[in-house]
């Protein structure tokens, strides 16, 4: 066990599958001799030769299209897009090709890749720093959507992932990589040192995909969320003093719908909360699934609170964020309905 | 200097539309056997011409000449002619098929049979093809099974990938034929991924890609040639010039770019052009092009200047955007007839052996056909389960697909 940062359990992980896999492959912008921009890749290079960690051309269609062939070869690539905001140019490789593959051979061929992408915003990154585009993953059939949320998680999550026999689109939110974040950009933030979450065993360990997890139990109402959004409702709830039983589902697909059901179920409300855009979000499936599923136990309408259907702003970061007051309010409004 | 005058955009046309002569004065044929054959380790920079000429080996008389000539044996290139009148006749069943209803749609390669068929007696087992929807000879010149192309064809209860598909969007691991895709330009990306796989492994295995002239615009060509350039892979990069990507004459996908081999240049990547129907000059120059991968010394870009023949698909009419005679124009001839000339040539063939071989083909595409047939067409007959239609889209099925399969009834 060592206390690690996101940054580090993440690094852990692609070392310890490099490690253990020949097979394991690691590239992307910037990632080789320098150690990717976020320091994700410090030192696989180094430790495992060029030609397991490699820098590539600035093209993300070229990453992953080269990686979906590698996977096809039988290697096991885990890329980097230095941004979600840059994986436009490789949708069609994602969408077309990598998400496809297994269905249209029928089983001949198969792609066994990761995508690992920063994610989110708070951090005044702007329109193309800061995106949300995970429902434009959780849409397409034959990807698998993870988004971690503190350094334990995403070390086991990225290895079940690397492991994964299909494709894994790997959503890392920035905002988390140096500490956990509650929408409080006036306090403040604590490194993931004084966190049990970071907290993570040594070697190989793997958290299942499709697992959900409830980290704060309750029985007001439930939150479902993701990503630094975990952190922020968890301080809505302490600060309102509602008892919000806060759910992580770490995987978008496959969903833990079972987790969520059981939750609702239990508390008669549920509020949806991620920083992606509102309209056709992944929160408008989460909305549609607790209302199919959980409809004769709800006592209140199912509230998202989200991004504005907005570009993510850079002036107004904090306008758009859905921080602890936004959340507090519905939660609020929600267990008084 | 005279005042600036108003700008105006410059949109390409073909030399001809329909109702006009067709002119092919503009493609610039050079003698067969003028071209050099450099060594394999030859610096990209001393063979530039290369991307501006025509390799070629079949001369007007039929005879083989120059020093891409040579390589194939009399009973090779026997083999080379069945195989590509085995795709003709194939074609010419299955377009038969379309029109009677027993599927949806297909696409033949008339006048391309050359390309595919004789690249693929350059491979060697263990290679991969990453083809386009028009490489069939590749499977038909590989040995893979006429009656489970048919099958996939007509979506029926044989089809090996259940019915998931557009006819021949063909997948066969086995015989290096990487699955197809309707997404153009796609799968010239992943071949040199595959390719640099290969190297990673140190693996002897090399990559073959493949993409038409029209696709050469998309982005992932690009994406091809800089990762191909960069990390030296063992691939060749195949575009085969038909000279029309649906209605648009190649004019548009090139521009100002002399030749399509042209674009290798920028890249430091040897480029040559070679003639795409003399079935000899593909083999030959395939081979140079696989020997240079496999001895690790990188990629090449090839481009076969060939002609479209017949109309893009079973939804296509040719007549309203080219000439209808052509084809019949189009100065590089028939790869067919000028291999059965040069065959006849060496008096290794003649008019009668060509009419055995065409009846013979015919009979096995039709026992062929018939035997596909057996296991239904597209709307009769067996065909896949409504099942298939949840598995594989994962490893394994996720509880929401479980879900859905139940909520379908099947």
């Amino acid at each position: 066990m060592a206390r690690m940062t996101m940054i580090e359990a993440i690094r852990d992980a692609m070392d310890v599958m490099m490690a253990r896999d020949e097979k394991v492959v690691v590239f992307g912008e910037d990632v080789g001799y320098f150690g990717g921009v976020f320091r994700c890749t410090a030192g696989l290079q180094q430790k495992y030769g060029k030609t397991r960690c490699f820098d590539t051309p600035i093209n993300e269609s070229g990453i992953v299209g080269t990686a979906i062939g590698m996977a096809t070869y039988g290697l096991r690539p885990c890329v980097e897009i230095q941004f979600a905001d840059y994986m436009y140019p490789a949708y069609d490789q994602i969408v077309s090709e990598a998400a496809r593959l297994r269905y249209r051979s029928n089983g001949e061929f198969t792609c066994p890749l990761v995508i690992r992408m920063p994610t989110g915003g708070g951090i005044f990154g702007g329109q193309t720093h800061s995106q949300s585009p995970e429902a434009l993953f959780t849409h397409v059939a034959g990807l698998k959507t993870v988004v971690p949320s503190n350094p334990y998680d995403a070390k086991g999550l990225l290895i079940a992932a690397i492991e994964d026999p299909d494709p894994v689109i790997f959503l890392e939110p920035k905002r988390l990589y140096n500490g956990p974040f509650d929408g409080h950009h006036d306090r403040p933030v604590t490194p993931w040192s004084k966190h049990e979450l970071a907290d993570v065993p040594s070697g190989h360990f793997v958290l299942p995909l499709g697992k959900a997890s409830i980290v704060r139990a309750g029985s007001a109402v439930t939150v479902l969320t993701y990503g630094t959004m975990v952190y922020v409702a968890q301080a809505a709830a302490a600060e309102t003093g509602i008892d919000a039983e806060i759910i992580d589902l770490r995987t978008l697909i496959p969903l833990d719908l079972d987790t969520i059901a059981a939750s609702v179920r239990k508390t008669g409300r549920c509020v949806v909360v991620h920083e992606a855009t509102l309209t056709s979000g992944f929160g408008a499936e989460l909305a549609t699934l607790v209302q199919e599923t959980c409809f004769f136990h709800l006592e209140a309408p199912i509230t998202r609170v989200t991004g504005w259907d907005t570009p993510y702003p850079h002036a107004q970061e904090w306008d758009y964020f859905p921080g602890p007051a936004r959340v507090g309010r519905a939660l609020v409004e929600t267990v008084e309905a | 200097m005279s005042e600036p005058k108003p700008l105006s955009l410059h949109v390409p046309e073909p030399a001809v539309r329909p109702g006009g002569s067709p002119d092919f004065s503009n493609v610039k044929i050079p003698r067969a056997g003028a071209v050099p054959r450099p060594d394999v380790d030859v610096d990209p920079e001393a063979i530039r011409e290369l991307a501006f000429s025509i390799i070629r080996v079949l001369n007007r008389n039929g005879e083989a000449v120059g020093p891409w000539a040579g390589l194939l044996s009399d009973e090779e290139l026997i083999e080379g002619m069945r195989h590509m009148m085995t795709l003709r006749t194939f074609d010419a069943r299955m377009l038969i098929a379309q029109r009677q209803g027993k599927t949806s749609f297909y696409m033949q390669h008339l006048g391309e049979e050359a390309i595919s068929c004789a690249f693929r007696k350059a491979l060697a087992p263990g290679d991969m093809n990453f083809p386009t929807y028009r490489q069939a000879g590749l499977l038909i010149a590989g040995g893979y099974s006429m009656v489970d192309m048919m099958c996939q064809v007509y979506s029926n209860s044989r089809d090996p990938v259940k019915g998931r598909q557009l006819p021949v969007m063909y997948s066969s691991k086995e015989h290096g034929f990487f699955t197809i895709s309707g997404n153009l330009a796609t799968q010239f990306v992943q071949a040199v991924g595959w390719a640099m796989a290969s190297a990673i492994c140190n693996d002897t295995k090399i990559a073959a890609a493949w993409i038409g002239d029209g696709s050469t615009a998309e982005s992932d060509f690009h994406a091809a040639l800089v990762f191909a350039s960069t990390y030296k892979a063992p691939v060749v990069l195949n575009i085969v010039n038909n000279q029309w990507a649906i209605s648009t004459f190649q004019g548009i996908a090139r521009g100002g770019s002399g030749t399509f081999a042209a674009r290798g240049l920028g890249f430091g990547i040897p480029s040559l052009r070679v003639d795409g129907n003399d079935y000899l000059a593909v083999h030959a120059v395939a081979k140079w092009a696989i020997e240079r991968a496999r001895r690790n010394l990188g990629p090449t870009l090839i481009e076969y200047v060939t002609y479209r023949a017949g109309a893009h698909s079973t939804s296509d009419d040719p007549s309203a955007y080219r000439p209808k005679t052509e084809s019949d124009a189009w100065p590089l001839g028939d790869p067919i007839i000028r291999l059965k000339n040069h065959l006849t040539v060496k008096g290794v063939w003649s008019e009668e052996r060509h009419k055995q071989a065409e009846a013979e083909i015919l009979d096995t595409v039709i026992t062929a056909q018939k035997e596909a047939e057996s296991y239904g067409t597209l709307h009769a007959g067996g065909k896949p389960s409504a099942r298939d239609m949840f598995e594989g889209v994962y490893a394994e099925m996720p509880p929401h697909l479980r879900r859905q399969r139940q909520q379908a009834g099947v």
